[in-house]
């Protein structure tokens, strides 16, 4: 009981990075996935929206269907994925010593961890921004007015550093109580210990959805950073990065080229459209490029759906979570979804 | 002087021998794990190094003796935490040796209520895992209190509240410094005082009574520097505003949980400690001091617990120790010490390797400190009689 069970799992990674052989040529992760049979995914211990486990213990979310869907495209088999839920200390550890082969965790993309953690983000699946909820009684509508407030914050992330940033140019005094887990935060603040949380958007509705009385709490109209989510891999293994990366494309191309779940099987033989055809496997060949075969994009919709399907199920407005599609629309809609030509 | 052999032929010339192997393996095995490591790091292209240690943190500690701003390097960072760290660590080395002691003393007690309450609280406290101690107080201190913009006042401008304790504290002049310069000369003064009237004892046998005079120099001095910078009486006094208790000096719903935790825990060990340390004096001892014509107390002042000092100490290091590495469970409750901000670093930068090395030689460097300290002070306690 000496140290805590984190720490002690860190130091184990940090132990397996001391004593594992270097690593082979490019394209070993592509063969442990195909020898092992399954993609190992690392995800949220609990995101609302973003991955969690339903009432049968199984996982959803938008993170967890990325996942599914590298397996769908990989493995054939969407459900051929294992699990492992990372707090926000343990993720790159875990995915550098190779723990996990994809991180998939609502994670924020940025020049730092990019260039210097060994790690590569292979695109964005939902673009956010930071912001801070209060409880309704405090009567305060902006976050220019919390100066001297006690902010609860998650350790070690993004969020901690922008808002250290954001109340020195505002010339605001706070002071952080950090926890390192969101449901230890969430408790201290639905519980009065903290005047605001503060985290992204998407964090700060799934939170709501978990207090007792969710209109006790309102989120204040400021945005005060960009927090592009996305899932990354380890460096030095360009095939896999392709892999996952072209997974994410396939499921905004899908969208954009008028495909559902449920259409797709329809589609197949009724399009007449070059796209359509390509991006459900029955017209030119994609995969080989990526050393898949000609159907991964076609099993990616059929299994998993098109990045609108995930969104709907998982953070659209008949969800909990109850968000707009907001900037994550297509680029043809206004949005920010954009794919380069999956052909 | 004889050169120590290393031939295979004599007893002594094997056991060096096969020590100076053990000790070339040791390093070779530790040489080949830096080697290895560096390699790996440099192949998954992962930064490594202890330069980020002055590269500015970016993030905020929320409380510490230590001063801290975003703008603050990594190491200054890491030195705050360590400051929370030996801040909880000492005070709650001193609070569970003084309840641990009255606990234990409570258990050899002739009164059963006093004995029985004794009992329960060590064989409660020592047999519910620290964690879920720590989490206990946190919640019903985080649960049960008032908001912080509603706190209780328990004193004029103290309050408690979700937000902790906030009490006044004097607003920094002069003349506390030149007291608290003083209070070493006080200190010194003192001892020098009751050194003398020892030394006189044991030559006249007469006592000179000087214990209030000591006591008067101790405080005496360090007054007299306040006097002299001017009596300084601003204080800096906690109000309430719209959100929580702003100004003067507090502690947080965190550390007040996590020191509570840490002193009832070690206190139920150091209780037993101290329990079987008084019943390892012989009961002749007891008797002894009884037929002399002490009370219980004296007896126990001045012939039990002397000579179950030369038992306790040991074993009541070790708790010191367990405490100090105990705190680092600081992370469930959001106490920010030296492993929470660590883990905090390694988040930001990644660097994980480092900065487990930078928490284990931190650990490392302290306890052994603190097993230092008091194998010096046991030393001096097993020497009372021999």
């Amino acid at each position: 009981m000496e140290l805590s069970r984190r720490t002690v799992t860190l130091a184990a990674l940090a132990a397996a990075l001391t004593t594992a052989p270097g690593l082979a040529r490019a394209g070993k992760t592509l063969d442990a996935v195909r020898h092992r049979g399954e993609v190992v995914c690392g995800v949220n211990t609990s995101g609302a929206g973003f991955s969690g486990t339903d009432s049968q213990g199984r996982w959803t979310g938008l993170d967890v269907d990325m996942c599914r869907a590298v397996a769908a495209a990989v493995l054939k088999d969407a459900n051929k994925v294992r699990f492992v839920p990372l707090n926000s200390q343990q993720r790159f550890t875990a995915l550098q010593s190779g723990e996990v082969d994809v991180l998939s965790r609502n994670t924020t993309w940025s020049l730092t961890r990019d260039a210097s953690l060994g790690i590569v983000f292979t695109g964005i699946n939902y673009f956010d921004g930071q912001g801070f909820m209060v409880p309704k009684k405090l009567k305060v509508d902006s976050a220019k007015k919390l100066g001297g407030a006690q902010l609860c914050v998650q350790a070690g992330t993004t969020s901690e550093k922008n808002v250290a940033e954001w109340f020195a140019a505002h010339g605001l005094k706070y002071k952080s109580v950090v926890f390192d887990n969101a449901e230890a935060i969430q408790a201290a603040f639905f519980s009065g210990r903290c005047q605001a949380y503060t985290t992204d958007m998407s964090d700060l509705a799934g939170a709501r959805t978990h207090a007792q009385n969710p209109s006790d709490w309102v989120v204040l109209p400021e945005v005060i950073s960009k927090e592009p989510l996305g899932p990354a891999v380890r460096r030095g293994d360009d095939e896999w990065f392709q892999i996952v990366r072209w997974t994410l494309f396939a499921m905004i191309e899908a969208e954009e080229d008028g495909i559902t779940q449920a259409t797709a099987d329809q589609l197949r033989t009724s399009s007449k459209s070059p796209d359509v055809q390509r991006m459900l496997g029955v017209g030119e060949d994609t995969g080989k490029l990526l050393g898949l075969d000609k159907e991964w994009s076609y099993r990616i919709v059929k299994q998993v759906g098109t990045y609108g399907d995930s969104f709907e199920r998982n953070l659209g407005p008949k969800t909990p979570v109850g968000l707009p599609r907001g900037v994550n629309k297509l680029w043809t809609q206004g949005g920010l979804m954009y794919a380069p030509p999956v052909r | 002087m004889k050169v120590a052999s290393l031939s295979f032929r004599t007893r002594s010339g094997r056991a060096r021998l096969y020590q100076l192997a053990l000790a070339a393996a040791l390093v070779a095995l530790a040489a080949g794990a830096a080697v290895t490591t560096r390699e790996n790091l440099a192949a998954r292209q992962i930064r490594s190094g202890f330069g980020f240690l002055a590269e500015p943190a970016g993030f905020d500690i929320g409380e510490g003796p230590v001063p801290f701003t975003p703008q603050d390097s990594y190491l200054w960072a890491f030195l705050a935490g360590l400051g929370n760290t030996l801040r909880v660590a000492a005070v709650g080395i001193v609070l569970a040796t003084l309840l641990g002691t009255v606990v234990g003393l409570g258990r050899l007690s002739r009164n059963a209520l006093a004995r029985w309450l004794s009992t329960a609280y060590v064989e409660v406290l020592r047999n519910v895992p620290l964690v879920v101690q720590l989490l206990a107080w946190y919640v019903s201190i985080t649960e049960l209190l008032p908001d912080a913009a509603s706190p209780l006042q328990l004193a004029p401008h103290v309050y408690l509240s979700k937000s902790g304790l906030a009490y006044p504290t004097p607003v920094w002049a002069r003349g506390w410094a030149l007291a608290l310069g003083a209070l070493p000369l006080g200190l010194g003064a003192a001892w020098a005082l009751l050194r003398w009237a020892r030394a006189r004892r044991e030559r006249t046998g007469h006592t000179p009574q000087v214990r209030w005079a000591a006591l008067l120099l101790l405080v005496a001095l360090p007054a007299a520097g306040w006097a002299l910078g001017g009596a300084p009486r601003a204080l800096d006094v906690p109000e309430v505003t719209a959100f929580n208790v702003a100004g003067g000096g507090g502690v947080t719903p965190e550390f007040l949980s996590l020191l509570l935790g840490l002193v009832g825990f070690t206190a139920a060990y150091i209780a037993e400690i101290v329990r079987s340390g008084v019943l390892a004096v012989p009961h002749g001892q007891t008797e002894a001091a009884a037929a002399l014509g002490l009370t219980r107390r004296q007896a126990l002042r001045l012939v039990l617990l002397p000579q179950a000092l030369r038992v306790i100490v040991p074993p009541l290091t070790s708790q010191f120790l367990n405490l100090t590495k105990n705190s680092s469970l600081a992370v469930v409750i959001g106490y920010p010490d030296l492993v929470s901000i660590a883990n905090t670093a390694i988040n930001q930068n990644g660097q994980a390797l480092e900065c487990i090395v930078l928490i284990m030689a931190v650990y490392l460097f302290v306890n052994l400190l603190t097993a230092l300290g008091m194998g010096v002070y046991n030393r001096r306690v097993a020497l009372v009689e021999r």
